[in-house]
C-alpha cells in the first residue's frame, strides 16, 4: 500500500493524469477515435523510419574513432536537438506556473507543496526525454538495424539531453521570475523560448548565407573555419557525440552528469516553484488602464467595427502576438538570402518565395483560428443585427489584411529586383491565406483565444489540411516564379484540398 | 394583468428542437409588450433552448417565432436590431474597455456614435463601472463581467430583452442593480424575458410566470393563476413550482 501523500503517490496521481493529457492529445477528446489514432500512429512510424533511413542510413558504419568533421556534425545536431528540447521544456515550465487548474487545491491541502512540486518538475522531465525518445527514435533504430547494438547507445544520450534541458529550462525561467517578477515572466519566458528554439537554427542558416549562398545548416557546421576552431577530438566536449557512436564511458559519464543536473535542480528549486506559483496567481488581478480611444464613439460600418475589434485585441495581447508573429522569425533567413542575392545580383527567387508563401499560411491559419474560432463574445456577435455570411467576410478580411500587411515589405522589396517574381509572391501569399482562413471557416469550432497553442488538436482534419494547402500553394508559386507551366499541378492540388475540405467540414453539415 | 389589448413582443407557435432527444416540444407562447416574463423550470426543461431559438443561436426544426411581429426566420436581421440577449456566462472581451466594449456593440447595432455615447455613459454610471470604464475587462470580478454585458445588452436600447439566468453567481448588490435596471426598462415600456432558478426573484419581479417542463409549457399565468392550478392558495412560488413539475412528471 502507498502512502497517501508521498512523493510515490504523488507520482503515480502525476502519470495517470499526464497519461489522460497524452491520451486525449491523440485522440483529440473523442475515445472512439483511439483506434483511428493508432492506425495513424503506426502509419506515422513508419513513414519516420523510411525518412530516417533516407537520410541516416549512409552514416550507419561510421567508427568510433570519428574525425573532427563527424563530431562536430553530431554534437552539431544534438545541439540543434537540445535548443528546441530546451525551448519545449521552457514552455512547459512557464506553463505549469501559470496553470491554476489544481494549484490551488495543492497549495491549501496539507500535503507538502515542495514534494508536489518536485513531482510535477518530474513529469515536465518525463514529457521532454519522452518526446525527445520519440522524435529520435526511427533515426537510432534504422542506425542499430544497419549499423549495430552500439548505437542503440544513443538512447541514453537522448535520455540525458531530456534531463539537462529541463534542469535548463527550470534555471531559466525561475532567474527569470526573480529578475523581471511575475508579470513580465509569462510574456518573456515564452519569448526567450520560442527564441531559444529557433536561433540555433536560424544562426547556422545565417552563416550558410554568408559563406555558401544557401539555407543549409550543415554547410556552416562542416566549414573549415568551424573545423579548425573546433576542440581536438580527445576533449570532453565531444563525450555525448563520442557517447552516440557506442563509446560505452562516454555515455555513462554524459547520463550521470545529467541525472545529477535534474536531481540538483529539482531539489534547489521545488520551494521556490511554489513561491513563484503563488507569485504567479496574482498576475491576472492586476488592472490595466487603457488609454480611451478618444472622448467620442465613432461612426463605423458593422465590417469595420468587427475588423477594428479583431486588430486590437490582438494588438493588446502580446503573447498571441508572439505566438503568431515566432514564425515570421523564420523568415529571416529567407529574407537576408534575399538581401544578399539582391546585392549580388544572383537569381535565388525560386527557393524565396516557396518559403514566404508557406509561411503566409501558417501565419495566417493561426490568425484565422483566433478571429474565427477564438471569438471570446460569439454569442453577443451572432445576435447583432449582421447577415452571418457578413460577419465571416469581415473576419476574413481582418485575417487577410493583417497578412498583407506583414508580408507587404518583403513583397515590395522584391518588387525592387524582379517585379515578376513579386507579383507571383504576392498573390502567392495571398492565396495561401486565403486558403487557410477558408479551411479554419470550415472547421470552426468555439473556443478560449487563450487555447491557441491546442489549436492544433482539436482537429486533425484542419491541420493537416492548412499545412497541405500551404505547401501546395508554396510549389506552385515556386514553379510559377521559375515560369514553369507545372505550376497548374500543385495549384490543382491546394484547389483540391479545399474542395476536400468542404466535403468533410462539420460547418457544411 | 392580461395582454388582450397589448402589442405582442413575442410569439412563439409550434416551435420544436431536438438534439439527441427532444428538448422543446411544440411549444407555443405568447409574451406581450412592457411585460416581465419569468421562464421557470427544472433542469434540462428546455428553457435556455428555447430562448436561443428565439435570439437566433439556434435553429428551430418546426414552428415560427415572431419578435415584434417580426418573423424572426425570414428576417433574423431585423429581429435582431430589437433584441438583445444576455447569457449566464457573462461573454465580453478581456481586452477591451468597458466603454470600448459598449463603443463596439453600438457599432454592431449601427447605433448613431453621439446617442450611444450617451447611453453608455448613463449606463456605465448606473451600473456603478464608472471607476473602471477605462480599465481592461481582464481583471473584472464576475460581477462586474455581468454589469459591462449588461450594459452592452441595454446599449442598443433593444424593445426585447432575453436574459438567461442574469443572476447566477452575482453577490447581492450586484444583483439588487441588475434588477433594477430590468425593472427600470419594463417601466419605460420594455419587455424583459429572463430564465431563473430563483423562484423568488420569479415571485417578486415577474409579471407572469411560465413553467416549462419536458419542453413545454405546462403552466402560465401570474402566481395566483398558478395556485389556482395547483388548487393550492397561500403557497409559494416554489411549493407550486414543485406541484406543478411534480404533476407534470407523473403525468
Amino acid at each position: 500500500m502507498i502512502q497517501q501523500a508521498s512523493l510515490t503517490w504523488l507520482a503515480g496521481h502525476e502519470l495517470r493524469l499526464g497519461w489522460r493529457d497524452w491520451v486525449s492529445l491523440i485522440t483529440a477528446g473523442g475515445r472512439t477515435r483511439a483506434r483511428t489514432a493508432f492506425v495513424a500512429l503506426v502509419c506515422i512510424a513508419i513513414f519516420m523510419h523510411v525518412f530516417a533511413y533516407w537520410t541516416v542510413a549512409t552514416f550507419a558504419n561510421a567508427s568510433l574513432t570519428s574525425d573532427a568533421a563527424a563530431l562536430v556534425g553530431i554534437t552539431g545536431t544534438l545541439f540543434l536537438s537540445w535548443s528546441l528540447l530546451l525551448s519545449q521544456a521552457m514552455e512547459s515550465v512557464t506553463r505549469a506556473f501559470y496553470s491554476r487548474s489544481d494549484l490551488d487545491l495543492i497549495l491549501t491541502s496539507p500535503a507538502s507543496a515542495r514534494k508536489v512540486f518536485a513531482v510535477r518538475m518530474g513529469r515536465i522531465a518525463t514529457a521532454a526525454v519522452a518526446i525527445a525518445v520519440l522524435l529520435a527514435a526511427p533515426f537510432i533504430n534504422v542506425l542499430a538495424a544497419l549499423g549495430g547494438g552500439r548505437w542503440l547507445s544513443a538512447y541514453g544520450v537522448v535520455i540525458a539531453m531530456g534531463a539537462v534541458a529541463t534542469s535548463a529550462a527550470l534555471a531559466l525561467t525561475i532567474a527569470l521570475f526573480r529578475t523581471i517578477g511575475a508579470k513580465r515572466t509569462r510574456l518573456i519566458a515564452q519569448i526567450v523560448a520560442a527564441v531559444i528554439g529557433a536561433a540555433f537554427v536560424i544562426g547556422l542558416q545565417i552563416a550558410a548565407i554568408f559563406s555558401a549562398g544557401n539555407l543549409s545548416r550543415y554547410t556552416a557546421l562542416q566549414s573549415d573555419w568551424m573545423l579548425q576552431h573546433a576542440p581536438d577530438t580527445t576533449s570532453a566536449f565531444w563525450w555525448p557525440a563520442r557517447a552516440v557512436l557506442g563509446d560505452y564511458v562516454a555515455l555513462a559519464a554524459v547520463v550521470i552528469f545529467a541525472v545529477a543536473m535534474l536531481g540538483l535542480a529539482i531539489a534547489v528549486f521545488s520551494r521556490r516553484f511554489g513561491e513563484h506559483s503563488i507569485a504567479a496567481a496574482g498576475v491576472s488581478s492586476a488592472a490595466v488602464r487603457q488609454r480611451r480611444w478618444g472622448l467620442a464613439f465613432r461612426r463605423r460600418s458593422s465590417a469595420r467595427t468587427l475588423r477594428q475589434k479583431e486588430w486590437t485585441l490582438l494588438r493588446r495581447d502580446p503573447w498571441l502576438v508572439s505566438q503568431s508573429l515566432m514564425q515570421i522569425l523564420y523568415l529571416l533567413p529567407p529574407a537576408l538570402l534575399l538581401w544578399v542575392t539582391f546585392r549580388s545580383g544572383h537569381d535565388a527567387f525560386v527557393v524565396l518565395i516557396p518559403v514566404i508563401v508557406m509561411a503566409a499560411g501558417q501565419l495566417a491559419g493561426g490568425l484565422a483560428w483566433l478571429t474565427i474560432s477564438g471569438e471570446d463574445a460569439p454569442d453577443l456577435v451572432s445576435t447583432a443585427p449582421i447577415a452571418t455570411n457578413r460577419i465571416f467576410l469581415a473576419k476574413i478580411e481582418a485575417v487577410i489584411g493583417m497578412v498583407a500587411l506583414i508580408f507587404a515589405p518583403l513583397v515590395a522589396f522584391l518588387a525592387f529586383d524582379d517585379l515578376f517574381a513579386a507579383t507571383v509572391c504576392g498573390l502567392g501569399i495571398l492565396s495561401a491565406a486565403a486558403a487557410a482562413t477558408m479551411i479554419q471557416l470550415c472547421f470552426r469550432i468555439q473556443a478560449r483565444r487563450s487555447h491557441f497553442r491546442r489549436r492544433q488538436t482539436s482537429s486533425r482534419i484542419a491541420t493537416f489540411a492548412e499545412a497541405f494547402s500551404s505547401i501546395a500553394w508554396a510549389a506552385t508559386s515556386a514553379l510559377a516564379a521559375a515560369g514553369s507551366w507545372q505550376a497548374i499541378g500543385p495549384a490543382i492540388v491546394a484547389f483540391g484540398i479545399l474542395a476536400s475540405v468542404w466535403l468533410v467540414s462539420p460547418s457544411r453539415r | 394583468m392580461t395582454g388582450s389589448n397589448r402589442s405582442t413582443a413575442l410569439a412563439l407557435r409550434g416551435v420544436s428542437k431536438s438534439f439527441d432527444r427532444l428538448a422543446v416540444d411544440a411549444l407555443d407562447l405568447t409574451i406581450y409588450g412592457g411585460e416581465f416574463y419569468a421562464l421557470v423550470g427544472p433542469n434540462g426543461a428546455g428553457k435556455t433552448t428555447t430562448l436561443r431559438m428565439v435570439v437566433g443561436l439556434l435553429k428551430p426544426d418546426a414552428g415560427s417565432i415572431h419578435i415584434g411581429g417580426i418573423d424572426a426566420l425570414s428576417d433574423p436581421v431585423a429581429a435582431k436590431q430589437i433584441t438583445a440577449w444576455l447569457s449566464d456566462e457573462p461573454m465580453i472581451y478581456d481586452k477591451l474597455t468597458p466603454y470600448e466594449y459598449l463603443e463596439f456593440v453600438a457599432g454592431l447595432w449601427r447605433i448613431e456614435p453621439a446617442v450611444a455615447q450617451a447611453r453608455a455613459r448613463e449606463l456605465i454610471g448606473w451600473l456603478g463601472l464608472k471607476p473602471h470604464a477605462h480599465e481592461r475587462c481582464e481583471g473584472f470580478s464576475r460581477g462586474m463581467r455581468q454589469k459591462v454585458a449588461l450594459a452592452g445588452a441595454l446599449v442598443h436600447d433593444p424593445k426585447l430583452i432575453i436574459l438567461d439566468e442574469p443572476l447566477t453567481g452575482l453577490d447581492a448588490g450586484t444583483a439588487r442593480q441588475v434588477k433594477d435596471v430590468l425593472r427600470a426598462r419594463v417601466r419605460e415600456g420594455g419587455t424583459v424575458i429572463m430564465t431563473t432558478h430563483i423562484l423568488e426573484v420569479a415571485e417578486r419581479m415577474a409579471d407572469r410566470i411560465g413553467v416549462i417542463a419536458r419542453g413545454r409549457l405546462i403552466a402560465e399565468g401570474t402566481l395566483d393563476d398558478l395556485r389556482r392550478q395547483t388548487g393550492k392558495t397561500a403557497t409559494s412560488l416554489e411549493d407550486t413550482f414543485l406541484t406543478l413539475v411534480a404533476e407534470q412528471a407523473a403525468a
